[in-house]
């Protein structure tokens, strides 16, 4: 396999990387570049947008035209960037707290309305920048800054919520299987429609810490263990399911796509306009 | 540049004359969701824009819309979005992050009865300080106010203009009385339009938040011609990244901030009639200025010499104007559908030249010429 100029779409001149040590964040970074790189996307043409949050740091590091919003709002944003101009791929990057919690109405209504945008979902099960409070996705029973006890509440079916929201991909690896991983994402970005991959990435700082989970090492380690690769899902003891994370593509339906229907839209007023 | 919207003399409301100045100045996104007693404007655009080649989309929330029109612009669209109080104050975080961004954005605020939910179909001028002041930390914001249909065209053409001018929000603050008056206006053949100015370097030596004379720098568009540019709310240097230099901070907050300061006399509009030989003055804007200008006139019949001075633009404040007329009148009335919001700002810019007397009205009711005219009278007695 051909190796990856990484340094082409990287700001170097930004690094140091803001991630600590043992965090995934990286590796989708680089996965991310693999997918780019392996379509052949000009630079030029892909707009990345985030929100808050340590994934969303991602758009300063690549060498795109990117855009570090709002705690939330991402693909707000990304959706006026799209439907201007539906030529761009428009690559959303954000975690499990600003996607599913604040950006949670956004988030279904953008996999509702079908729009052609590819979303990078790192889940780390905590919001790690603010310094480990529980997300809607930390585990039942997990700790966090704010559930010194344990959390009470359920964590969030994400690729469960996407699916039912009508996305048209919706699919989830974790940083402990990269290959697989920029395979997914290279579909998500071909996806003409919403597409979301879930990637699974540890943060050991604040979540790993405070669950006595250990290192990143550790944590990437209990990923590639508990993972599940979708085929298998049925075949393997409903105990060890609990704690199974499955991966796969869940979702990958050919259906209107939002910008591609509004289009068609005005060069049907236009017909009708020259036909008088 | 030619409007397109060649019509005769029309019947039509304020909001649907802010629509068609949209569409004068230019714009091709808007992004909006249901609000009385804006949605007429939504609806309007939602018609005419596919039918131009332009977008219309409704969002899921007015945060969304707000979000939206910031990516449009991002890739050089001009973009609109309207909304009412309780809309505008959803807005506000995005507001800031297009004040710190600079990014070119309309939004248009037709105001009704607050706080909260308060009166969805009747006018209020409440929203004149959180059009300033909504969004956290020290910003910049333009603010125009217009008080006719006619003007709703005019005004929105314009914050069309300075928004791409300056690279910064506006608010066009309609209230309920502008915006669903009808009445007969005759649409301009041709308006004045701006374009934000384009980037004067080549990609590798673009700075996207360059510290220019003119505290505005030159913007590129998101796609095109390869400058591939970081956006970020975070506090940043010239090349838009983060940075935590204080020194870097302190510029950027300070150009920000600078920018109605240093074009504040292309930016400042306002009319004023009768003023010259005034010795009482009223300030009024927005839908109360129609009745201040009606109770000016009648008082003028009966020989008091009192003028009206009418802001278009609210903010920046036309405080020079305001203390100079202070200086010249005796009094300044200020009637408005608040509890004084804009007569602390016409008393802190007479800086004592004159005495204020504020006129509020938040009960849901239009101002009457005949209220102004009493407050007129009695001033004008007690002189």
């Amino acid at each position: 396999m051909e190796r990856t100029d990484y340094d082409k779409y990287l700001r170097l001149e930004k690094f140091p990387l803001i991630w600590c040590p043992g965090c995934g964040d990286g590796i989708v970074l680089k996965a991310i570049l693999r997918a780019v790189d392996r379509l052949g996307i000009d630079q030029n043409d892909v707009c990345m947008v985030s929100g808050i949050g340590c994934s969303s740091r991602t758009p300063g590091y690549v060498d795109f035209n990117t855009l570090h919003t709002t705690h939330g709002r991402a693909l707000t944003f990304a959706t006026g960037v799209k439907m201007v101009r539906p030529d761009l791929h428009v690559i959303v990057v954000t975690g499990d707290g600003d996607a599913t919690a604040i950006g949670g109405n956004h988030f279904i209504h953008a996999a509702r309305r079908n729009i052609d945008i590819t979303v990078l979902l790192y889940n780390n099960w905590i919001y790690g920048m603010t310094g480990g409070q529980a997300s809607p996705a930390t585990p039942m029973g997990k700790k966090a800054s704010t559930a010194p006890f344990g959390t009470m509440e359920h964590g969030f079916d994400i690729v469960a919520l996407a699916a039912g929201a009508g996305a048209s991909f919706v699919a989830r690896e974790t940083v402990a299987k990269p290959i697989l991983l920029d395979r997914l994402i290279e579909r998500a970005i071909l996806k003409k429609g919403f597409s979301l991959v879930e990637v699974m990435t540890p943060c050991p700082t604040t979540y790993g810490r405070r669950n006595k989970e250990g290192d990143g090492a550790a944590m990437t380690e209990y990923l590639k263990v508990h993972s599940v690769p979708m085929a298998r899902a049925d075949k393997i003891p409903e105990e060890e399911m609990e704690s199974a994370i499955v991966t796969g593509v869940f979702v990958d339906d050919d259906k209107p796509e939002y910008t591609a229907e509004y289009a068609r839209m005005v060069e049907r007023l236009r017909e009708s306009k020259v036909a008088g | 540049m030619s409007t397109g919207l060649v019509t005769p003399v029309r019947v039509m409301s304020g909001n649907e004359a802010c629509a068609l100045g949209a569409i004068a100045a230019g714009i091709r996104f808007f992004a909006g969701y249901p609000i009385t007693p804006s949605s007429e404007i939504a609806e309007e655009l939602a018609e005419r824009l596919p039918l131009q080649g332009g977008v219309f989309i409704q969002m899921e929330d007015e945060i969304a819309a707000m979000g939206a029109i910031i990516g449009a612009s991002l890739t050089g669209a001009k973009v609109m979005t309207a909304t009412s109080g309780p809309g505008f104050s959803l807005k506000q975080e995005n507001i800031g992050f297009a004040c710190m961004a600079e990014v070119p954005c309309v939004v248009v605020n037709v105001q009704r009865g607050g706080p909260s939910t308060g009166l969805p179909t009747m006018p209020a001028q409440g929203d004149v300080m959180q059009a300033r002041w909504g969004t956290h930390g020290d910003h910049d914001i333009i603010a125009v106010a217009p008080f006719s249909v006619a003007e709703s065209f005019d005004l929105t053409v314009r914050a069309f203009n300075l928004a791409e001018k300056y690279r910064t929000p506006v608010i066009v603050l309609l209230d309920e009385t502008v915006g669903h008056t009808t009445e007969k206006v005759r649409l301009p053949e041709t308006v004045e339009t701006v374009d934000r100015i384009g980037p004067d370097a080549p990609p590798d030596k673009y700075l996207p938040y360059r510290h220019a004379e003119s505290g505005v720098p030159p913007m590129a568009s998101f796609g095109t011609g390869g400058y591939r540019f970081h956006v970020t709310g975070l506090a940043h240097d010239e090349t838009g990244f983060p940075t935590n230099n204080p020194v870097e901070i302190d510029k950027l907050n300070r150009r920000i901030n600078a920018k109605t300061t240093l074009h504040r006399d292309d930016i400042v509009d306002f009319d004023a009639i009768h003023c010259d030989d005034a010795e009482l003055a009223v300030f009024a804007y927005g839908s109360t200025a129609r009745s201040a200008r009606q109770a000016v006139l009648e008082a003028r019949g009966k020989g008091i010499p009192v003028g009206l001075f009418r802001p278009k633009t609210l903010w920046p404040f036309p405080d020079r104007e305001v203390r100079e007329l202070g200086e010249r009148v005796e009094v300044i009335i200020v009637p408005e559908m608040n509890l004084g919001q804009m007569a602390h700002e016409v008393e802190w810019a007479a800086r004592g030249g004159c005495r204020t007397v504020p006129f509020g009205r938040v009960d849901g009711q239009q101002i009457r010429p005949t209220q102004i005219l009493e407050l007129i009278e009695k001033e004008a007695r007690s002189r």
